[in-house]
């Protein structure tokens, strides 16, 4: 895998980044005072955020913060019981969602080889059968997983298969690409491979939402940050500002490394 | 005991026309019965997977129990829906091969549709957010499914060739164990040891012994294959 962009200075490329998106975009993605309880506990309460097209979004908080919820809420795998969620075009639809492609931080890959997954992802995804092949091609290469193409997809590494599920993701050619913790549990070469092709997600012109709990990783891709705790969003700023000047306690003492308890 | 036997090595190792005749009508019936349940019941055990409806799990609970079906009440049923007086009289069904193969499908679709259900529904259970996040469409997560789940499933349709192939009472109502037309190995079998003719009986036992070992083995031959490919 070649790593096409620079990784020093992102936010400076940003503007030049991937192809504009057509008027059927979901994005901007918006909720409104979203809650979301279940059996009587509120996971979530009075959310509102705004994904905006172009810029990278690191949601960051503590374990049981409600990150995980978000992306799914906004993926329409599930409904809020509060509030309203809403694309560009309007109410979520299901055209809408299928603009919206999820990598979950634990790969669910289909028993199949890696290059049988892309294919069943770019048919799913209604890509003409005339132009799979050079998808599957391009896939491949992208994730640098060529050489493993006829290898079953679940024998591959953690870094592999998370690579695997982001271009298999990419195959959409998704508007907003949500990504649930990529690099839990890799080591930092395979860190940088999964970063590497975050960039390049973003060149293809998706919009990138990212869940994650390394304050490194944030500042180096993030050009927002919305910050939760306990269910509400206490913060939500450009990166730069939220780095250096935390608005609220519990922010500073995440950054700081401090045990939220 | 020990001359029925030799004579039931000499019968196979001939290759009696008699005795190739039954087992070949034997398999014909049976694997065409396991065909035609595995083509209703898949699908129908995919669906009860993964659908959420009313009376869901009633349904359940019925294609559980159909599995324990007696074959004699498998047999009546198809007697009573094929005899003159019945629904399907007019078709002239009954004591032909095709009797006993309607008798045996509905013998086998409830073990297909409650074995492949169970199977689907632990694969969907770790398929179902990924495939939702895709849009997949529910025929495009039943296809999905069936065929990653191809290996188990051919286990159970090896369950139900089992219940076909061993079956005595369903086709021996519907059938009538006529010689020539719809005897098959294990009609003949209980008929050949009533009459104390047990080489036949013998030699048609260790045949049907024999399909079940071959049938086995090949599909543990598949699986090895399976297992190895996903490790190259």
């Amino acid at each position: 895998m070649s790593e096409t962009i620079a990784t020093s200075d992102r936010r400076a490329l940003a503007p030049t980044l991937g192809p504009a998106r057509g008027p059927d975009s979901v994005l901007p993605v918006a909720m409104d005072g979203v809650g979301y309880t279940v059996d009587g506990t509120t996971l979530l309460e009075d959310v509102s955020l705004r994904i905006r097209p172009g810029r990278l979004t690191a949601i960051m908080g503590a374990n049981g913060a409600g990150k995980t919820l978000c992306l799914r809420l906004i993926q329409g795998l599930l409904h809020p019981t509060a509030g309203t969620l809403s694309h560009a075009s309007g109410p979520v639809s299901l055209a809408g969602r299928r603009r919206i492609a999820t990598v979950f931080q634990r790969p669910v890959l289909l028993r199949r080889s890696v290059a049988a997954n892309l294919r069943h992802a770019l048919k799913i995804y209604g890509v003409p059968r005339v132009e799979r092949a050079a998808m599957l091609s391009d896939l491949l290469d992208l994730a640098g997983l060529r050489a493993l193409a006829h290898r079953s997809a679940r024998v591959l590494s953690s870094g592999e298969q998370q690579r695997l599920s982001i271009v298999r993701a990419l195959a959409a050619d998704p508007d907003l690409l949500l990504l649930d913790e990529p690099t839990a549990n890799l080591d930092p070469y395979a860190t940088r491979m999964i970063e590497t092709l975050i960039r390049q997600a973003e060149a293809r012109g998706a919009t990138v939402v990212l869940v994650t709990h390394d304050v490194g990783q944030a500042r180096r891709l993030a050009d927002d940050v919305i910050f939760l705790n306990r269910g509400r969003v206490t913060e939500q700023t450009p990166a730069g500002t939220f780095f250096d000047r935390p608005q609220t306690a519990e922010a500073a003492a995440y950054l700081a490394g401090r045990l939220l308890l | 005991m020990g001359d029925a036997i030799a004579e039931a090595f000499r019968l196979i190792a001939v290759g009696d026309a008699a005795l190739w005749e039954i087992v070949s009508l034997s398999l014909r019936v049976s694997l065409t019965a396991v065909a035609l349940a595995c083509l209703l019941g898949l699908p129908l055990g995919a669906l009860l997977a993964i659908a959420r409806f009313p009376g869901r799990s009633v349904l359940i609970v019925a294609t559980n129990s159909l599995m324990g079906l007696p074959p004699v009440l498998a047999g009546l049923l198809v007697y009573l829906l094929l005899s003159r007086a019945g629904p399907l009289g007019p078709l002239e069904l009954l004591y032909t091969p095709t009797a006993m193969i309607i008798a045996q499908t509905v013998l086998v679709t409830p073990i297909i549709v409650a074995l492949s259900r169970q199977v689907i529904a632990d694969m969907h259970q770790e398929y179902d957010e990924q495939l939702r996040s895709m849009g997949i469409t529910t025929t495009g997560a039943v296809l999905t499914l069936l065929y990653d789940a191809r290996l188990s499933l051919l286990t159970v349709a090896l369950a139900g060739f089992g219940r076909a192939a061993a079956e005595v009472g369903a086709v021996m109502m519907v059938g009538g164990n006529i010689n020539h037309v719809t005897r098959v190995m294990t009609t003949t079998i209980a008929l050949e040891t009533s009459k104390g003719n047990l080489a036949i009986a013998v030699g048609l036992g260790l045949v049907l012994m024999l399909i079940a070992l071959t049938v086995n083995g090949a599909l543990m031959a598949l699986r090895g294959t399976q297992g190895v490919a996903r490790h190259v």
